[in-house]
């Protein structure tokens, strides 16, 4: 009974919610005030180094969130490996001999990675980009580990978390060296934006397959444990 | 050069981060004294630069506001920036002496606290909203991988708890920045109050959005579930971080966003209700913390409690005359900085005390005032804070919040604050209640490095010495952002 | 009634939806699914609105990209900690065994 009469009071709650915001969501749309935003990037779009707005966008005009937001992405990375603390991330039970996994593998894994590649490339001018050539790398370690490839790279050792931190810290290399060179933190040197970006682009998509990829391999855990304060020595 | 400073504040972090992941645990630990000693320059430089030339804004990646993202340094914020570098400093020694070196996932502490720190300037300088919402998150995920180091059953409970409210919290705030955003078609804080007008139901519903998440983000009563098991189970250092410094990353937002969009969005209602809430968080925390049987949680309640004052300064800012509102602004503030250190030191002494009678339980304390008299010292002078003693921080704070109510007529708020203390005193003299009972069969006492005790009696001495500093510290806030279009001028728009 | 708006509302009913099953679910990875539920209907909301006004926006299109890549982290590391939590308690709810805190 009780139970009941929480699930009705839960729903009437988010219904609630939801006709609010609907309401709010229907009168912004009615109220909503020219923005000169849009005229603004596209007359910038040209000093940034790249042609697609997203990517510009990304890459240069608000670049300080793709920093952190990579940070955010090596915390969890991190988390991840500290919380799989064993010696060999191997999982025998994850093994398999399918030869038809095998097969599959052989015409899968290559022609990942040249999406990945086409992925990476394309973010220049149109929908693409790091994140998504990352995320396409990731999926193919994925695979490869499922067909049960040995995957030395993604043991917790010093490899693996200079993987982990390689793109982030290329990209605070190139925010803090633009400042050397006179210009505002975080921006690039005039002409040299678009290979700064691509630069940035290529290490940040092996940095962020390697994140997903030992997030996911991070499965087995370890059975050391660690004392909680005043349990005794 | 301020930008200089300023960048220091927000890169070093990162950059020690990267590194110290490279690192184990002893060479990260040189490392972050190192970062440590620069944050701490780098703070009091800019500080000293605001409070001499007043506040500026600089556009990072050189794209003015609209288009890129603005930082917005002023007296506020560099009164956090500052408190953060006293705090995280004093936590992080603790921490380097505190933990034990040979666990393997202890390497991963100091990248933690460095992200944790960075997101934390990240947001004391933030005026972007979508921004904020980045480094909110970036606060809450090393956050939560803190609680979580080491992988215990019971802090992984806590961790994962906290970790659903917290991105709750976040997302609640972004779909208030989406609304925002649809309507005024811009992301800068400043912009947005610019723009807006006195009857927008739209942006009034997006205000409410946000400060709820943040609330959330922030444990006010009664969304403080979370807070109490995550506190309570983390190390004491990293309590002492989160207690003293995370939750009040989200309550800045909350009060920047109040500051300058709560006159015209915000309702009477909303104000007094966010103000019982509050009064609520004060009652209902400290006569938890009165009843829990360990002693974190009663430091973790005790915070609960302590966060219920903050939310005051919605209703005395509300609709009251000018000198009022600041009033209530230099109180509030005042309240967060005594709370930060006497809050940081007592779980410092705490974790002290638990290592010492290797117990978590109060009764478990009789007779440690005996073996570790120096730790309960600096966790009684926290607790004189935490009660709003004279001459301490928290009385300071307590005095003005007084003024600004019986100045706006609002008196009920006067019997929380005064009931408040009184419960806080209730709280404190039972722990040393507990201290001084000699029933203990065994004489088994540990005594931590002299090192781990010195740390909370200094923020112990800092939160007693506010109330005597408050005049200077309280100055820098009210200083005039006129040198701040100059700046913004110096910092070219590229090409 | 632009297509814009209607993403917007979509979106909005996509927060509800998430939010009830954020509140009432207790397995912690059903819950886990309400939040990127949650998620997905503010990203719609932030562009759909935007869009409604002045046509395609690359502002929030990046904007919603970062968000993802932030909830993705999210949701990994809660991933990590509840098959961590998992085969530490056998418990797939936080609710398991009430609100013991030792």
């Amino acid at each position: 009974m009780r139970r009941r009469l929480l699930l009705f009071l839960t729903l009437a709650a988010c219904a609630g919610f939801t006709v609010a915001l609907a309401a709010a969501v229907l009168h912004a749309a009615g109220a909503a005030l020219p923005s000169a935003l849009p005229e603004q990037l596209a007359a910038s779009l040209g000093s940034s180094g790249v042609e697609h707005p997203v990517t510009a966008v990304l890459l240069n005009f608000r670049n300080y969130d793709t920093l952190l937001e990579i940070g955010v992405l090596v915390i969890a990375g991190m988390v991840g490996i500290s919380l799989a603390s064993t010696s060999s991330l191997e999982d025998p039970a994850l093994r398999s001999s399918d030869s038809l996994l095998y097969a599959l593998q052989r015409w899968f894994v290559p022609l990942m990675l040249l999406l990945a590649l086409y992925l990476l490339w394309a973010g220049a001018d149109r929908p693409g980009g790091a994140f998504q050539a990352g995320a396409v790398l990731a999926a193919t370690g994925v695979l490869m580990r499922l067909g049960g490839l040995p995957m030395e790279f993604v043991r917790p050792g010093v490899l693996l978390r200079l993987g982990l931190v390689l793109g982030f810290a290329v990209f605070l290399l190139v925010a803090v060296a633009g400042a050397l060179a006179g210009e505002a933190f975080l921006a690039y040197p005039p002409g040299m934006a678009g290979g700064l970006i691509l630069t940035i682009e290529i290490v940040l998509t092996l940095s962020i397959g390697m994140i997903l990829l030992a997030l996911f391999v991070a499965a087995p855990v370890s059975d050391e444990h660690e004392p909680e304060e005043g349990a005794g020595p | 050069m301020n930008q200089w400073l300023m960048a220091g504040l927000l890169f070093t972090p990162l950059a020690w981060a990267a590194l110290s992941l490279l690192l184990d645990f002893r060479q990260g630990r040189w490392l972050s004294w190192l970062g440590m000693l620069i944050q701490a320059l780098v703070s009091l430089g800019l500080w000293v630069a605001v409070a001499s030339n007043g506040g500026f804004y600089y556009a990072l990646a050189g794209w003015e506001a609209p288009l890129g993202i603005a930082l917005r340094v002023d007296g506020l914020a560099v009164t956090f920036v500052l408190l953060t570098a006293a705090v995280a400093t004093a936590c992080g020694l603790h921490a380097g002496v505190y933990l034990d070196p040979s666990k393997s996932w202890q390497r991963y502490f100091w990248p933690l606290f460095w992200f944790l720190w960075a997101g934390l300037n990240g947001v004391w300088l933030g005026a972007d909203l979508f921004n904020l919402y980045v480094s909110l998150e970036l606060i809450s995920l090393s956050a939560v991988g803190l609680v979580a180091l080491g992988g215990e059953a019971a802090a992984l409970r806590a961790a994962l708890r906290y970790l659903f409210a917290v991105l709750l919290g976040s997302l609640v705030y972004l779909l208030g920045v989406a609304l925002l955003y649809g309507q005024f078609g811009t992301l800068s804080l400043t912009g947005i109050a610019a723009v807006v007008g006195a009857d927008e139901p739209a942006a009034a519903m997006a205000l409410l959005l946000m400060l709820a998440g943040l609330a959330l983000k922030t444990a006010l009563f009664p969304l403080h579930g979370w807070l109490p098991p995550a506190h309570g189970v983390a190390k004491s250092p990293v309590s002492a971080l989160l207690s003293g410094l995370v939750v009040k990353a989200s309550f800045y937002i909350a009060a920047r966003l109040w500051l300058e969009l709560g006159d015209r969005l915000g309702s009477h209602t909303l104000a007094q209700g966010i103000g019982a809430l509050g009064a609520g968080a004060v009652i209902w925390g400290s006569w938890l913390a009165f009843r829990q049987p360990h002693l974190k949680q009663v430091v973790a309640y005790s915070s609960v409690a302590q966060i219920g004052y903050l939310f005051l300064l919605f209703p005395l800012t509300f609709a009251v005359a000018e000198p009022v509102s600041r009033l209530a602004q230099q109180g509030i503030t005042l309240q967060v900085v005594s709370h930060a250190l006497a809050k940081s030191a007592m779980f410092l002494a705490a974790g002290n005390l638990i290592l010492s009678v290797r117990s978590k339980r109060v009764d478990a304390l009789g007779g440690v005032s005996h073996y570790l008299p120096f730790s309960l010292f600096s966790f009684g002078l926290a607790g004189v804070s935490l009660m709003s003693l004279p001459p301490t921080g928290g009385f300071a704070a307590k005095w003005l919040l007084l003024q600004a109510s019986l100045a706006s007529g609002q008196w009920w708020w006067v019997v929380v604050l005064l009931l408040g203390g009184v419960l806080a005193a209730a709280y404190v003299f039972r722990i040393y209640r507990a201290t001084f009972l000699e029933d203990r069969a065994s004489d088994d006492f540990y005594h931590p490095p002299r090192s781990l005790e010195a740390i909370p009696m200094l923020l112990a001495l800092l939160a007693l010495g506010l109330g005597l500093v408050a005049e200077p510290v309280l100055s820098v806030l009210a200083l005039p952002f006129e040198v701040a279009a100059e700046v913004a001028a110096d910092v070219a728009v590229q090409p | 009634m632009s297509p814009d708006l209607l993403y917007a509302l979509a979106g909005v009913v996509l927060c509800g939806i998430g939010l009830f099953g954020f509140l009432l679910l207790e397995h912690l990875l059903r819950r886990l699914l309400a939040f990127n539920l949650i998620g997905s209907g503010v990203f719609l909301v932030l562009i759909g609105l935007a869009q409604h006004r002045n046509g395609p926006d690359p502002v929030p299109q990046a904007l919603v990209l970062t968000g993802i890549v932030v909830a993705i982290a999210a949701t990994a590391l809660a991933v990590v900690l509840i098959r961590r939590y998992y085969h530490l308690t056998g418990h797939t709810s936080l609710a398991d065994d009430g609100e013991a805190q030792s």
